[in-house]
């Protein structure tokens, strides 16, 4: 049977590539590749994560120069074919500025930097990012980010609503200011998933927390299902 | 040519790096400020062929690039020398 | 312009006859020396390279015949002091590497950026070994949080670890911060890291094979930190801005790209030897890595990369740039180093080349600027020996009776004032700005007794820890160097690791006075016995003295930063009481001790008499049997008692999950003593009650005396002393006393 491809992006100052990469390994178990920012052909892969980190070193906006890099216009193209794209912190960053999803993140309410972990609500369970929890259940995540205050305008947020486009709410107290409590939307049509919350940080007890391993397992279950093959647990 | 760009968060759109700024003004008695926005400015020098070319140019450059337009304004200032 | 900048430096002749070399920090008597070593006078450059060269920081002139009582070898020690940073081995072919720094000076002026540079630097000597970083941590001190400066540079410093650490994807994992009126005039800043290593991938600074290029790695070379030397040209320094020594900046980003290009070029092989730009940049890194390969060095200064027009010798050997990098490869790698880097978007430009003549010469613009001896410059600084003498306030202190004090009548009180101590208190408003988890290794985050990092592919996790109280190093240095040390080990016990080694750093008031080279002597006397006996050799460190303000010096204060070896991921043990019913143990002994205790300080008002004795013998049994019995699966929770004494380690180990305890304990002392008395040597642990009888047999067949306290459960801390209630609050209130202590100071 053929595996899984799974795609790691590493743009310079991407950090959080190796968490990544060790969470499909530990989670599924599938193939798993790194892949530089100068790369020119993604299209071998089946889901394309896009990790945290400060690109750029952040520099001008959060993901601002990284939208820009070689290997986006595959990620665009990848998009558009319907495979699989995550993008986590600085990943949702670089996906909203690439304009594959809406909105934009900017700086903390707080103006400072929040690592701890957050209660989410699963509001979307229906996601190729999704399908292994429940609908309205709450998991624990990591959150680590100085820009994660999600905004839309009122008409857009509409919009979100309407379409089932919030994936991720956090629960309890906004740690960032997010419009809605937002913490990750996901595109109209669904196959391209950003949130400001690490699930790569999630999948083992001893980290706190294995809520976020079954990210990874969704996005096995659809991309088998859509290859007809026998859905395994 | 020589342009100043400057970016600034959208109206209606929360700044908290200004009103922290406001609070702290007001703490060192500056209790006359009534509002504090926090943007960008960035200078350009670039080479064009005239006025028009590099207003068009400059355009493309913020839309692209040097500002978001989901939360940002831009405007620019040329100075032809 | 640029001829205007490359104006006249004072001649050989002028440096003499003005005592130039003055402002450069260099004694006429060292200028002696020099000019012997050379064999004639030295000219600007090079009185300036000499300057740096033979500076307490570069040198250690007065604090070297104190590093020399230091044990500093044992059988797994790979590195000793010398290198970037001392290695460990921790088995399977594997090495820990890590060092401690500190940046207090510069942090005073310019906090945000003095720490983040900290940062920055102390991670370049930890990768130019050839380690990957995995973790860092700080030890920081500040005046009281009542002044509005301190409140700045609390959280600018904090803010520029964080903004250095976070971006360049390394966790923040653990650290301390004090608060105390002897460090309003000079906050410390003291930067750790610690790095994972293959035994075969080990680098030294050492400029290796005559002939070979040396490379220089990283950002152009601006004038930042060049310290404001005062020379003879009036003329540019009136008129020439660009000449005005700048704060160094850092730029983490550079650094990742540095770090990762850096690591490759390491793994591929070709790297001879390489070094950090630090402290001297050019000068140091060139010097001493000619001095330990036993060669010389020719560097052409014209090929360094310079952001700065009409940068001069000096400026050029003298800047501290951040960021840079010096390496030596065999001629016919160049091309394999160049495109390491370029796929990293940096240059590597050929700087220099490896002589037999043990001569360290510069050229500049098609001369030779600059021709010194190498050993001169690394080996032969004279060293001092300073005056010691017994400080008034010691003699003083020893007749005073820390027991006089009127008895504390409300425990409850006294324990939310001491919880609500700012350096008691919760450090979560600090540790919540710096990403601990980045790397996804992190099993123990900040806020237990000592952070926990596993290491990928293994069962196996390093437990680590900086350590320090002040205030019993004022009061007795001797003691309170000893009690550093089993501090740290004791913190990495209680987290199921054994303890490997140490790094220090010394942070003391000017050596000149006799009374703070006393405490420095007496300090380093303490911490040599207590590594000695606890068997964790100093791999490394660092000093920083001429910390003092027009009130003073600061108190002493030599941090230790620990690493241990967790051996399996099931020891790894946290503070937090677990479960109801779980049985509670006092290990130890308790006297009645509050000298420089948080009771003391906080609730008297003062810092007087002598600190709590301690047995290193007696500290290492019990050390010993607690590790043994994480080890047998017999511990559920593991503290150390420490400032605040046995209330505040019950209250802390209650807080993590919000379990309270029945306490009930008859210590023979007076209550307010007993409860916050900070005898050392103490352990606090929980057991699951059906592993209560073999954990009490263990300890006894160890001979390390334990009391049975009493039981977890409920929401309420209850402490019945000889059978009358001292203590009783809800956790919750306590809890909120602890965690806001801070927030509510810096609002």
């Amino acid at each position: 049977m053929t595996r899984m491809k799974f795609a790691v992006l590493v743009f310079p100052g991407s950090n959080c590539d190796l968490d990544m990469f060790h969470a499909v390994q530990d989670t599924v178990g599938e193939q798993v590749d790194y892949v530089w920012h100068t790369a020119d052909d993604l299209s071998a892969y089946d889901a394309i994560l896009v990790p945290g980190g400060f690109s750029y070193g952040d520099y001008l906006r959060c993901g601002s120069i990284a939208r820009f890099a070689p290997v986006m216009a595959e990620v665009h193209r990848a998009a558009e074919a319907g495979k699989f794209v995550l993008g986590v912190c600085n990943g949702f960053q670089i996906l909203t500025e690439a304009g594959l999803l809406p909105g934009a993140l900017i700086r903390n309410n707080s103006l400072k930097f929040r690592c701890h972990p957050v209660d989410l609500i699963v509001e979307n369970a229906r996601t190729a990012f999704t399908n292994a929890y429940a609908q309205g259940e709450t998991i624990r995540v990591p959150i680590a980010h100085g820009e994660g205050n999600y905004y839309v305008d009122d008409e857009t947020l509409s919009r979100l609503k309407k379409n089932n486009q919030i994936v991720f709410r956090y629960a309890g107290d906004n740690p960032n200011g997010s419009v809605d409590n937002i913490a990750g939307v996901c595109s109209e049509r669904g196959n391209v998933v950003g949130m400001m919350p690490h699930p790569e940080r999630a999948v083992s007890e001893l980290l706190g927390s294995k809520d976020g391993a079954r990210m990874f397992t969704s996005v096995l279950n659809a991309w088998r299902e859509r290859h007809g093959a026998a859905i395994g647990g | 040519m020589k342009a100043k760009v400057y970016v600034t968060i959208k109206e209606n759109v929360l700044d908290p790096q200004g009103n922290a700024v406001q609070g702290a003004l007001h703490t060192l008695g500056f209790g006359e400020v009534s509002k504090v926005r926090i943007g960008k400015f960035m200078e350009i020098e670039l080479e064009a062929a005239d006025r028009a070319q590099a207003e068009e140019r400059l355009r493309s450059m913020c839309e692209k690039l040097l500002a978001n337009t989901v939360v940002e304004d831009y405007r620019f200032e040329l100075e032809v020398s | 312009m640029a001829q205007q900048l490359a104006a006249k430096e004072p001649t050989a002749q002028q440096i003499a006859e003005q005592k130039i070399y003055k402002q450069f920090g260099v004694t006429d008597s060292e200028y002696e020396l020099i000019c012997e070593y050379l064999g004639r006078q030295p000219n600007y450059t090079e009185i300036g390279v000499f300057s740096v060269m033979w500076s307490e920081h570069c040198a250690y002139k007065n604090s070297k015949p104190l590093l020399r009582r230091f044990p500093t070898t044992g059988p797994k020690v790979l590195m000793g002091p010398g290198e970037g940073a001392g290695i460990v081995d921790i088995g399977d072919k594997q090495a820990v590497a890590f060092k401690i720094e500190s940046h207090n000076h510069p942090s005073a002026v310019e906090p945000y950026q003095g720490a983040a540079t900290g940062v920055g630097g102390i991670i370049r000597d930890i990768f130019s070994m050839g380690a990957r970083p995995i973790a860092l941590l700080n030890s920081l001190r500040f005046g009281k949080l009542d002044s509005e400066r301190v409140r700045y540079l609390f959280s600018n410093v904090v803010g520029g670890i964080a903004g250095y650490g976070n971006c360049i994807g390394i966790p923040t994992v653990a650290g301390e911060v004090m608060f105390d009126e002897a460090y309003e005039g000079n906050p410390l800043v003291n930067a750790m890291c610690v790095g994972l290593i293959d035994h075969d991938k080990i680098q030294r600074g050492v400029a290796k094979g005559v002939g070979n290029p040396v490379f220089y790695v990283g950002p152009a070379t601006g004038r930042d930190g060049i310290h404001g030397a005062t020379f003879a040209s009036e003329d540019l320094t009136a008129e020439s801005e660009a000449k005005r020594s700048a704060v160094q900046v850092g730029d983490p980003f550079m650094e990742k790209l540095v770090m990762e290009a850096t690591l490759e070029l390491i793994d591929s092989g070709i790297v001879l030897g390489i070094q950090d730009m630090g402290a001297a940049g050019l000068t140091c890194s060139s010097a001493e890595m000619a001095s330990k390969a036993g060669n010389g060095m020719e560097l052409y200064l014209d090929e360094v990369p310079q952001r700065e027009e009409g940068m001069t010798a000096y400026e050029m050997m003298l800047s501290e740039s951040q960021e840079r990098m010096l390496f030596v490869t065999e001629p016919q790698h160049e091309e394999q180093a160049k495109a390491i880097f370029a796929r990293w978007g940096l240059h590597c430009a050929k700087v220099g080349k490896v002589t037999d003549d043990g001569r360290l010469r510069l050229f500049h613009k098609g001369e030779q600027v600059a021709d010194m001896p190498v050993k001169a410059l690394v080996d032969d600084c004279p060293i001092y020996h300073k005056p010691s003498k017994v400080p008034e306030y010691y003699l003083q202190n020893g007749s005073i009776d820390t027991t006089r004090y009127e008895q504390v009548p409300d425990l409850t009180c006294a324990l939310k004032k001491v919880l609500g101590s700012p350096s008691l208190a919760s450090k979560e408003w600090v540790y919540s700005q710096y990403d601990y988890q980045v790397r996804t290794s992190t099993a123990v985050v900040p806020g237990s007794d000592a952070a926990v990092v596993m290491i990928r592919g293994t069962r196996k996790a390093l437990a680590m820890t900086t350590d320090c109280n002040g205030r019993y190093v004022y009061l007795d240095p001797e003691v309170g160097g000893k009690i550093a040390v089993a501090e740290a080990a004791r913190n990495i016990v209680c987290s199921g690791g054994e303890p490997l080694a140490i790094t220090d750093n010394l942070n003391f008031g000017s050596p000149e006075k006799p009374e703070v080279f006393w405490q420095m002597e007496k300090a380093v006397d303490g911490m040599a016995e207590a590594c000695r006996v606890l068997d964790t050799p100093v791999i490394g460190g660092n000093v920083s003295l001429y910390n003092e303000s027009v009130k003073g010096a600061i108190y002493p204060t030599p941090v230790v930063g620990m690493v241990g070896l967790v051996r399996d991921l099931d020891h790894i043990t946290t503070q937090d009481f677990k479960a109801e019913n779980d049985v509670i143990f006092l290990l130890g002994e308790t006297k009645a001790e509050i000298g420089g205790s948080e009771l003391q300080y906080a609730v008297h008002g003062v810092t007087e008499g002598r600190p709590p004795m301690i047995d290193l013998a007696v500290e290492r049994a019990v050390q010993q049997a607690v590790l043994a019995a994480i080890r047998a699966g017999l511990v559920a929770s593991a503290h150390d008692l420490s400032e605040g004494g046995l209330a505040a380690a019950l209250a802390e180990s209650c807080f993590g999950r919000g379990l309270g305890a029945r306490v009930e304990w008859t210590p023979n002392l007076r209550p307010d003593l007993a409860l916050f008395s900070e005898s050392q040597s103490r352990i606090l642990l929980s057991a699951k009650p059906e592993n209560a009888e073999k954990l009490a047999a263990l300890l006894k067949e160890q001979g390390v005396p334990a009391a049975r306290l009493g039981t977890v459960g409920g929401d309420r801390l209850t402490i019945k002393i000889a059978g009358h209630t001292a203590v009783d609050a809800p956790v919750e209130e306590l809890r909120r006393v602890w965690k806001e202590a801070i927030p509510c100071r810096m609002q």
